[in-house]
């Protein structure tokens, strides 16, 4: 009785994973005072992380929630919905997200934080939210909009002219990747007469001709990919993520592909299934070419944040790996590999920003020493390297081993066999950062020698944290791999989803 | 199909194509304009989805008249919001342009394209 009412006033105020944010945000502007500005965006992301596992619990115990806001019934008024895949994704937006806010603390470039940093970080984060509990295709696209608008802001936050010519092309290869993506809810609209979820999941299975549903896949795919970077279109990323602040990077890393993947992942299993195997092999190229290519373009770096961003673009192929092969184990394999991925990629690059710091460049071959200076920050590094690469026991191996376990399951041996192969390439990759910036002796101008670098707690602590949850992924990672079967299992079972948000009496009849 | 929906469908055409056309020039000026065509051409082909086509409807009251003969509220709302949002966004994009054009003293975007690494 009592668990009824809990997971009563849980979907009733489903909506608090995006208003908090944006209370944070709003109260952080008014205040000048960094110190107040910096509790208050603390405090209520801290919040907001704390509703979200009060949510995960309940959805792991009991199904699925669901809002209609204002009690509009489904189709008509706006749904979020929060189901396993959703809560994957919000746990892991809240974590890194808290553990960026604190790292940003740290930062000393207090003339960043009068740029309303930290508000616009929430603002983001609001987005983001967003767009992981909208039950509503085009709910989606003005999530997208907010959380874009944001990342717009945050990129050239500080305006230095290498932030103003990187973010030209970040912003306007994201707004054409926009308009392909409205273009095709636009399309859509037209030929089911609908943009909610669940109802297209009903109406598109039920579409005379399945040629126009594969042209609207495509369109889907194409604006999609370029958000998350996939093979011939992330050229955007790698030009614009070494400019901004560490911060920020940081969180774009663990983000912004992320949301790309997501919405691949919520959409393709519910309206276009049919279309998805039709374009498996389409897919599976992009994937294995997107991880070669973004792997050799790392090793070909030596600024170890761009190294580190084409490591992103690699990492993806292995989402769209799992994406193409669309079972249920596989999706679920791909919502645990967003997990462990976002964590790993936001550690490392706040490990290079400290490097960047003591160093005062961001070139690997002017770096050295680091491992006798700090072996603390060493080992914070290997083990985020490791579980990169796929090392048991970190959380890196056990998602990598879902993955490819759902590709060989399904029979894309190829795919599959350029997955591991790559796996090696990020191995030896995050060799040359070790060996450049941590094993080899210091450059002799480089080590600052009388007043040594003290690495502050306020940086050190969010990447012990995230490094601790990589390896805490792996070692006790049962409950995570449930969470994640049971993610698969919601993402792809369209007659639960139609139930869930179109209730009983709806589901027979369609329209 | 009715003369009118053919009508859009070439307006739509053209200003994609305009728009394109826009942002592959050099000049970022042009760059803002393209991406305020293209939010334009998305809009009206929101239009033309709606049930009626470009057919004039009635007013969606209910009981007062007939379902067949209504307009479909829903591609103006979504038009609607869609010009908010390319609104905005292109305020942000005419204030990037200036900061950008001032910090490198021109709008060419081959003056202004990302610096080459400094690590070859």
């Amino acid at each position: 009785m009592a668990e009824t009412a809990l997971r009563q006033i849980l979907s009733y105020t489903l909506t608090i994973p995006v208003i908090l944010p944006l209370i944070g945000a709003l109260l952080g502007t008014l205040f000048t005072n960094l110190r107040v500005r910096r509790l208050i965006c603390l405090t209520t992301l801290a919040a907001t992380a704390v509703y979200v596992v009060l949510l995960t619990i309940a959805v792991a115990q009991g199904g699925a929630l669901v809002l209609q806001v204002g009690n509009w019934p489904a189709p008509f008024g706006v749904t979020f919905v929060a189901d396993m895949l959703s809560l994957l994704m919000l746990l892991m937006s809240c974590g890194v997200g808290v553990a960026v806010l604190v790292y940003s603390f740290g930062n000393g470039d207090s003339e960043l934080e009068r740029y309303a940093f930290h508000p616009l970080l929430l603002i983001q984060l609001m987005g983001v939210h967003g767009a992981f509990l909208a039950g509503d295709v085009f709910n989606l696209y003005v999530w997208f909009e907010v959380l874009l608008t944001a990342s717009f802001a945050l990129i050239v936050a500080g305006s230095s002219r290498a932030q103003l010519q990187a973010g030209i092309p970040y912003l306007v290869l994201n707004l054409l990747s926009s308009t392909i993506f409205l273009i095709a809810c636009g399309l859509l609209y037209g030929v089911a007469g609908t943009l909610n979820l669940a109802q297209l999941t009903q109406r598109m299975a039920e579409l005379p001709s399945p040629g126009i549903s594969t042209v609207l896949a495509v369109l889907f795919l194409l604006g999609y990919a370029i958000k998350a970077g996939t093979f011939p279109l992330f050229s955007w990323l790698p030009v614009s993520y070494h400019t901004p602040p560490v911060a920020v990077t940081a969180l774009f890393s663990a983000l912004m592909t992320k949301v790309g993947v997501y919405a691949l992942l919520r959409i393709f299993p519910l309206i276009f299934p049919d279309d998805l195997a039709v374009l498996q092999p389409l897919v599976l190229w992009a994937a294995a070419l997107t991880m070669v290519v973004g792997v050799l373009g790392a090793l070909a770096q030596y600024n170890v944040r761009r190294l580190l961003s084409f490591h992103i673009v690699s990492q993806v192929g292995y989402l769209l790996l799992a994406f193409a092969i669309g079972t249920p184990a596989a999706i679920g394999a791909a919502a645990l590999f967003i997990v462990h991925v976002a964590i790993a990629k936001a550690a490392l690059f706040m490990i290079g920003g400290v490097a960047e710091r003591i160093f005062g460049t961001a070139d690997l071959r002017r770096m050295g020493g680091l491992a006798r200076a700090h072996p603390g920050l060493a080992v914070l590094f290997a083990i985020a390297a490791l579980s990169l690469a796929g090392i048991p026991p970190l959380g890196g191996f056990l998602a990598k081993l879902y993955v490819l376990q759902a590709t060989f399951e399904a029979g894309a041996y190829l795919a599959g066999g350029v997955a591991l192969a790559v796996s090696l390439l990020t191995t030896l990759s995050m060799l040359k950062i070790w060996y450049e910036a941590f094993w080899k002796a210091a450059p002799d101008a480089a080590l600052p020698g009388e007043q040594p670098y003290r690495l502050a707690p306020v940086l050190g602590l969010p990447i012990a944290a995230l490094a601790l949850t990589g390896v805490l992924l792996g070692v006790f990672g049962g409950p995570v791999v449930r969470a994640a079967e049971q993610a698969g299992r919601d993402a792809t079972d369209r007659a639960a989803y139609v139930r869930l948000v179109l209730g009983d009496e709806l589901v027979g009849g369609g329209r | 199909m009715p003369l009118s929906t053919l009508l859009m469908a070439i307006v739509v055409g053209w200003l994609f194509g305009a728009a394109v056309y826009l942002l592959l020039r050099r000049s970022l000026v042009r760059l803002v304009l393209g991406l305020a065509l293209l939010s334009y051409a998305v809009s009206l082909l929101f239009f033309t989805m709606s049930n009626t086509g470009l057919r004039p409807g009635v007013p969606p009251i209910i009981n007062a008249t007939p379902p067949e003969a209504m307009t479909d509220p829903l591609p103006q709302a979504l038009v609607l919001t869609a010009i908010v949002i390319a609104f905005g966004i292109t305020a942000f994009l005419l204030a990037l342009a200036v900061r950008a054009s001032q910090a490198a003293n021109t709008d060419d975007m081959d003056v202004l394209s990302p610096p080459p690494p400094d690590d070859h």
